[in-house]
């Protein structure tokens, strides 16, 4: 009898107590003297059925969620002991391997996930047994170009948010003249509710690795960085362990498998500003300068870090790549659209049933996504809006359900496909509030640098607290888009000139909610505390529902391509 | 070039240039706030904003480079739109109290208000800082003014590369700020004031002007600075006749629109009350008036500064001219010895050795370029045929490789450092060999620290690199040089691994050096060209020329350059960086004992003839006379009675100052003309009162041979007069008092003649002498020198000048090269003087501190000398960083604190040579002159260290104790 238990301690796992969970199984396996394997994975993006186990026997697979320590005992009794069957059936989440019998994974096409909480992250060896690393020796025996071929036949484009065809992109750095070159891996997830780049880190380190890898020796790179947001820390140690099991393998080191390639890989940690996710800003703060933006061209991949050809990609991005140089371009292009291949990840949370990551073909509509996959809104509340790309990007409210989830689509709706942040809005949120939360966040980030952006956004939190607080009037508001439009044009970087986003989509598809709090001083969600005194009661309490955080608590992602 | 249309006027522009600088080329002006020409673009301001036409946003014009057949528009309802708003955003965070602002009408924030019409925030107002911050006595920082164009950073850190100040703090809290906003003073500022020059609002001002005056009430003069020989142009504001501020103007051809912190702050001493108003003499010599000097010996034993009596200029101009004919009639001519000034004119000097040779009859004219760069003048003489920097100073920043050594060139020479930060900025490798940390180092790509005096073995094994390697530009060789052969062959030995062992610098750095200077290779790994080698050049000072064997030092470097054929191009050359403001021009000037003016043998009868012809002399004297140190020698010894000193103070400036002091004390009559009652000037008989640079014209030569144009900015105190006045004055009096003597001694044409030699209208008049007899200044006229000035050799008046030298032939015609070998230091460390001393200057002092210390701001910055001593040496000695240390040579001792760190290496003393407390040349020897340039080993010399016993204060200057400062 072949056993193994599987635990999810990634963040989301560890926050729903499975390391309690850990210690009430081994105490369990201890006491009966069980051959079985305690195994820690990282997250399955079940978020909302952590702390997940799953027991497998023999081929044989059960999934269960949430499990408490004290369901530790029935559950593994209906495995190991005379316990009574169907006690924990409440529990369970899945009975196949595939878990094809789950919604929530059934709809998913997991690429960039496809081990998260499937492998033990800190054992290379489980990378190794599901193929890890023989893309790259795949990639070694092509020459560069080739590999540029077939990412740019794939049709990958950056998951940063602005979707660049990452193919053209990798292109440009490697006809750049002159050596070193460098490539930034850009894990500085800062957008609010967005978690997809730690989840992908934590749960399998290795494949980001090997996509940076074989984007070195596309590119020409021979040293890398990964810039990682120090409140981070699991993901973090994950890399590090990760760094020094490669250099002991002998894929990055010098002579790499007796290629000739020489790579080496540093870890570089953010100190908690939002803008670093931003290409500039981010090569500053690896070169140990205040990170802010500066003017582009020149483009990283003329002249990047310490001014040399550098090319930037985000995570997900570089965690897309093994697939594709085992399975083909045409594969991979083959689930995307006619524009984009492949999947994306998304961090799904707001009002939704079942929050977690979950990664979908590209094409699919954001009603598959949030109403089959994410089970729409939590018990008894009618859903809004989504809010896609943080702040940086805009609402879609329910009439645009039936977007397609694809880079132009969404950018048609005001909104922006983002690096995968999805917060889903019900009606007991004030869509002012809501942005007014979004322009606290980006005034509070902004760098400083830029005018518009500075000052620009600190007046428009302004209009929009004196509308919320049932101060404004109709000038005020025309004051607000004008000044939008100051912004959004004068701004230096993506951070500025997107700033306004929340803004104009909730102004534009719900305006009404804005003349409600200007004419007639009324929130209609009563969550604004208004001048005459209807403060509605518990409206903080419902508003902090959506977890949104702050950029030293929440999980969140880099805008890595904005365009200036 | 580049075709674009901008506002439908259609232009051609060079690849690269910005549609801000097009437009601005071409007449159109676009408002901005953060570009500064200098700078790189920062696009934060987002004034300059324009429409391209297939662009969907505006583009900030500051940072998009034209593109071939781009059609751009500077104005629009759109841009007006977005410009006013912006400026409207930005008020919403500046008070318009422009009423009472120090900068009303030269604000650029002011000036879009007015120009778009915005007279308050249409936003809530809303101040983002309201710090002021005054903890420094050069400028203050007031940040409710600031705008964060961040163009303070950005100078700060691409031009000054001190890396100071830089923006603090997110969003709207966003500021400048010091390191955790401490006090300027805790921060690496260097207090250059380059922020307060580019700051366009208030928030940087100088203290000096605060609530004095609004710009449209100032006069302005623009004259050259006074201080290093840079020859950074400066602009003096003035009201009512009082310098309020000294700011950098962007035409200045050095410098631009930056300065250090002693030409933007220092210039306060031309007003400090301890400026001498009249002629001064010795009460006894009053009182002896008429006696021989021999009989004079009670006017020798002189005593402190009250001894002196202010007389008229008649009294006294007549009592040096009796005492310095009575030399001459009792003693000869060559009794007579005089030290011209490498901070007075070129005019000055000239005039100053005509004096020493057409009235007094004497080649013993020299100045302190002896003690800086004497090595330079002879060494590049015979290796290239001319002894100067053979490359202008802006040429750096586009150099490749820069190789530096012997030069603590961001404390001696900041702004030529500015060019250095900006090429390495830019990419460029940066090599310093020095054995002392000096603070470029920072911005070093290569940092070789050898022990002190072993440098010469590394450029020796460069050049074995280079020559093995086949990295030498063998048709350089062939076609521009002789003495190859003798010389590849005398580097065979000297092997990295040989230098390494004499200098403790690993051999695998010497390699690299050697490649990164031979191929001009850059940092950044991009290559100017593919197929040519870059751009190498080599910038040297007095770590180098202050040496026993300083001419073959220089020698060998030229040899470098000649070996990669880094010479008589753009970027490239051996440049030494000469120390004062006119020392070029002194030298230029024939104030040498051997040359007379343009570097003409005294020996050459032809150039004698012409020379004469012009003084309306007879002849004039065939032998060299004697150096500044021989002078000393000779007055011990009795053979120089009589000297002349002009604005030098060898009391603190030259090697073994306690024999100095014997030598001075020894002579019979002593003249000294200065703007201070110097150490020197203490021990004088007759002290002149002169005017400052900065209350005179005339013109200096800088580092790179430019020939620049002085005007004064203030009138000289009380009855102080240029040294050029006093020197016509004495002329005349000497030449009534030797014109009988002439006459008896049938000295041939010139007897009887009445002289007119000493009668000139002004300093252009001079010049105009000058150019007649010195044929590489042929060209120069006081007329041809506003704005840029002329860079010599330039031999006619349509001469436009060489700023760089050596481009087709070398001067002597081909370059030569010299076989050399290395060698130690003359004075090594022993078991009694174990360490090495090494001495140099500190950036907030200038030579003997008589200005420098008598500026208020500076002496703020720096009051008090102080010993760099390596942690190890001070931890062995029991010395503490901050407390007393006694330093012992075999000529002296002195007491002075110690600074314990690691910028000087173990074994290593470091001293500045400014303070008559604590003076560094009480130590310093005088024996081992460099054979051919008679220059002292300043550098090296062996010393010992102690921790003083209570009471124990170092051997006393004789006249200190004196108040000064």
């Amino acid at each position: 009898m072949r056993t193994t238990i599987r635990v999810g301690v990634s963040t989301c796992g560890l926050a729903a107590g499975a390391e309690a969970v850990c210690s009430a199984i081994e105490t369990y396996l201890h006491r009966r003297q069980l051959p079985v394997t305690l195994q820690r994975t990282g997250c399955l993006g079940a978020c909302h059925r952590e702390p997940l186990v799953e027991v497998m026997v023999d081929g044989a697979s059960t999934l269960y969620g949430p499990v408490t320590p004290e369901r530790v005992t029935p559950i593994l009794d209906q495995h190991f002991g005379a316990g009574g069957r169907g006690i924990a059936a409440d529990w369970v989440v899945s009975r196949r391997p595939d878990k094809q019998d789950y919604p929530f994974l059934a709809r998913q096409v997991q690429i960039t996930t496809q081990l998260c909480g499937v492998i033990d992250p800190s054992s290379l060896d489980h990378y190794l047994a599901h193929s890890g690393y023989e893309a790259f020796r795949a990639a070694l025996r092509l020459p560069p170009e080739a590999i540029v071929q077939i990412v740019t036949e794939a049709r990958l484009r950056g998951r940063g948010g602005a979707g660049y065809p990452t193919g053209l992109k990798w292109e440009h750095t490697r006809q750049q003249p002159g050596t070193p070159k460098f490539i930034i891996c850009n894990a500085d997830e800062g957008d609010p509710g967005a978690f997809m780049d730690r989840t992908m880190i934590e749960g399998d380190p290795h494949r980001l690795l090997e996509g940076m890898l074989i984007a070195a020796h596309a590119i020409g790179a021979t040293q890398g960085y990964i810039y990682v947001r120090a409140e981070y820390p699991l993901a973090v140690k994950a890399l590090r362990r990760a760094i020094t099991q490669a250099q002991e393998y002998g894929v990055i080191g010098r002579n790499i498998l007796g290629s000739g390639l020489d790579f080496t890989l540093t870890i570089k940690e953010g100190a908690g500003a939002f803008v670093c996710g931003e290409e500039t800003a981010l090569i500053h703060s690896i070169e140990g300068a205040r990170g802010m933006p500066r003017l582009r061209p020149p483009y990283p991949s003329a002249q990047g870090l310490w001014g040399y050809p550098t090319n930037i990609n985000n995570v997900e991005t570089y965690c897309s790549v093994p697939s594709i140089i085992l399975n083909g371009p045409g594969w991979f292009a083959g689930l995307g659209t006619a524009r984009s291949g492949g999947t994306k990840a998304f961090a799904l949370t707001g009002a939704i049933a079942n929050s977690g990551l979950v990664e979908v073909p590209i094409g699919m509509t954001l009603r598959e996504l949030i109403v089959d996959i994410g089970g729409g809104c939590q018990s008894g509340r009618t859903f809004k809006a989504v809010q896609l790309g943080g702040p940086s990007g805009g609402c879609i409210p329910t009439d645009l359900l039936d977007t397609r989830i694809d880079y132009e689509d969404l950018h048609a709706t005001g909104a922006i496909m983002g690096s995968g942040g999805m917060v889903v809005v019900d009606d007991t949120t004030c869509m002012v509030d809501f942005t007014r939360f979004f322009l606290t966040f980006t005034q509070d980030e902004s760098c400083g640098k830029c005018l518009p952006c500075r000052v620009g956004t600190r007046k428009m939190l302004g209009f929009l607290t004196r509308i919320t607080h049932g101060q404004a009037d109709q000038t005020d508001l025309d004051r607000l888009l004008h000044l939008c439009e100051t912004v959004r044009l004068g701004s230096l970087c993506g951070l500025g000139q997107t700033a306004p986003n929340p803004v104009l989509t909730t102004m534009r598809y719900f305006k009404d909610e804005y003349l409600a709090h200007i004419a007639d001083k009324r929130c209609p969600a009563h969550v604004c505390p208004l001048d005459d005194g209807r403060t509605m009661a518990a409206a903080s309490g419902s508003n902090g529902r959506v977890a949104l955080g702050t950029k030293h608590t929440a999980a969140v992602p880099g805008p890595e391509e904005r365009q200036v | 070039m580049i075709t674009l249309t901008i506002d439908g006027k259609m232009m051609d522009v060079a690849p690269g240039t910005t549609v801000l600088e097009a437009a601005l080329a071409h007449g159109i002006d676009i408002p901005r706030l953060c570009y500064h020409p200098e700078l790189a673009p920062s696009g934060g301001c987002r004034l300059c904003l324009v429409e391209i036409e297939g662009r969907p946003t505006p583009q900030p014009s500051c940072g998009v480079r034209c593109a071939e057949h781009m059609v751009v528009h500077t104005q629009s309802d759109q841009l007006t739109r977005l410009r006013r708003d912006t400026i409207d955003l930005f008020v919403s965070d500046h008070p318009l109290r422009c009423v009472v602002c120090d900068k009303n009408g030269a604000c650029d924030l002011q000036r879009y208000a007015y120009q778009y019409g915005i007279a308050e925030t249409s936003y809530e107002f809303e101040l983002s800082r309201s710090l002021y911050q005054e903890d420094n006595p050069f400028f203050v920082r007031d940040h409710q003014y600031c705008i964060l164009c961040a163009k303070c950073v950005r100078v700060c850190d691409e031009v000054v590369g001190a890396n100071a100040i830089d923006l603090v703090g997110r969003g709207f809290t966003s500021h400048v700020a010091t390191p955790f906003d401490g006090p300027m003073v805790n921060s690496s500022c260097v207090f250059c004031g380059s922020c307060v020059q580019v700051c366009p609002t208030a928030a940087l001002l100088p203290v000096s002007r605060l609530g004095k005056g609004r710009e449209w009430e100032l006069e302005r003069t623009r004259t050259i600075c006074g201080y290093c020989g840079v020859g950074c142009g400066i602009e003096y504001a003035l009201k009512g006749g009082t310098i309020l501020y000294a700011q950098g103007y962007r035409e200045a051809p050095v410098n631009g629109e930056f300065l250090c912190v002693k030409g933007r702050f220092g210039w306060d001493f031309a007003t400090h009350p301890d400026r001498l108003t009249q002629p001064l003499v010795r009460r006894a010599l009053l009182e002896d008036k008429g006696q021989q000097t021999e009989d004079a010996e009670g006017s020798s034993a002189l005593g402190p500064a009250a001894d002196f009596v202010p007389v008229s200029w008649e009294t006294a101009l007549d009592l040096v001219a009796t005492r310095l004919a009575a030399v001459v009639q009792a003693h000869g001519s060559d009794a007579v010895a005089g030290l011209a000034s490498a901070r007075c004119t070129n005019e000055e000097n000239y005039l100053f050795q005509k004096l020493l040779r057409a009235s007094l009859g004497t080649n013993n004219v020299d100045h302190c370029a002896r003690l800086c760069h004497a090595s330079s003048v002879t060494g590049l003489g015979m290796a290239f045929g001319s002894g100067a920097m053979t490359n202008p100073i802006r040429d750096i920043r586009d150099a490749d490789c820069i190789l530096i050594t012997g030069s603590n060139t961001a404390e001696s020479h900041p702004v030529i450092s500015y060019e250095v930060v900006r090429a390495v900025k830019k990419g460029a490798h940066l090599i310093i060999i020095d054995p002392r940390r000096v603070p470029l180092v920072d911005h070093a790509t290569l940092f070789l620290q050898p022990k002190p005096g072993t440098d010469g073995f590394i450029f020796l094994a460069m050049a074995h690199v280079i020559l093995r390697e086949g990295w030498a530009d063998t048709a350089f060789i062939e076609t521009r040089t002789e003495g190859f052969e003798a010389f590849a062959q005398s580097v065979e030995q000297y092997t990295p691994e040989v230098a390494a062992l004499a200098s403790g610098v690993p051999a695998e750095h010497i390699e690299q050096a050697a490649r990164y200077y031979a191929l001009g290779e850059r940092a950044n790994g991009a290559l100017t060209s593919p197929v040519m080698r870059g751009r190498s050049t080599i910038l040297y000072a007095m770590g180098i020329t202050q040496r026993h064997n300083g001419t073959e030092l220089v020698l060998t470097l030229s040899n470098l350059a000649m070996l990669c054929g880094h010479l008589g191009k753009p970027s490239t050359g051996v440049n030494p960086l000469r120390g004062q403001s006119n020392v070029q021009g002194a030298c230029d000037m024939g104030a040498l004992p051997n040359v007379l003016p343009g570097y003409q043998p005294v020996s050459d009868a032809a150039a004698r003839y012409t020379v004469a012809q012009a003084w309306e002399s007879a002849d004039l004297p065939t032998t060299p006379g004697l150096t500044v140190v021989e002078m000393m020698h000779a007055a011990v010894a009795r053979n120089v009675r009589a000297m002349y000193i002009m604005g030098e103070n060898p009391m603190l400036s030259d090697p073994n100052i306690t024999q100095v002091e014997v030598a001075l004390r020894a002579l019979d009559f002593l003249v000294v003309q200065d703007i201070f009652l110097s150490e020197t000037a203490q021990l004088a008989h007759v002290v002149f009162p002169a005017a400052s640079s900065l209350e005179k014209d005339g013109t200096f030569t800088n580092t790179e041979r430019r020939v620049q144009l002085l005007a004064p900015v203030l009138p000289p105190p009380g009855a102080a007069h240029a040294d050029w006045q006093i020197l016509c004055a004495l002329g005349e009096q000497l030449d009534a008092k030797f014109g009988h003597q002439r006459r008896t001694e049938d000295r041939g044409a010139t007897a009887g003649r009445s002289a007119r030699r000493w009668d000139y209208a002004s300093t252009a008049a001079i010049m105009d002498e000058v150019a007649r007899v010195t044929p590489i200044y042929g060209g120069i006229r006081h007329a041809r020198l506003a704005g840029h000035g002329v860079v010599w050799p330039c031999t006619s008046a349509d001469h436009p000048g060489t700023p760089i030298l050596h481009t087709q032939t070398f001067t002597r015609g081909r370059g030569m090269f010299h076989a050399v070998a290395a060698q130690g230091p003359a004075e090594q460390p022993d078991a009694a003087f174990p360490l090495i001393l090494t001495t140099g200057r500190i950036l907030y002092h200038y030579h003997t501190g008589t200005m420098t210390r008598r500026s208020e701001g500076l002496t703020w910055r720096e009051s008090r000398g102080y010993a760099e001593i390596h942690e190890q040496d001070a931890a062995a000695a029991g010395i503490r960083d901050g407390g007393p240390v006694l330093i012992t040579s075999r000529r002296g001792q002195i007491r002075t604190q110690a600074r314990v760190g690691q910028r000087v290496p173990p074994g290593t003393v470091f001293l500045s040579f400014h303070w008559k407390e604590a003076p560094a040349n009480l130590l310093t020897q005088d024996f081992a002159l460099d054979p051919l340039a008679k220059i002292p080993e300043y550098k090296v010399c062996a010393v010992r260290l102690e921790r003083p016993r209570s009471g124990a204060h170092g051997k006393p200057l004789p006249l200190s104790g004196e108040k000064t400062a």
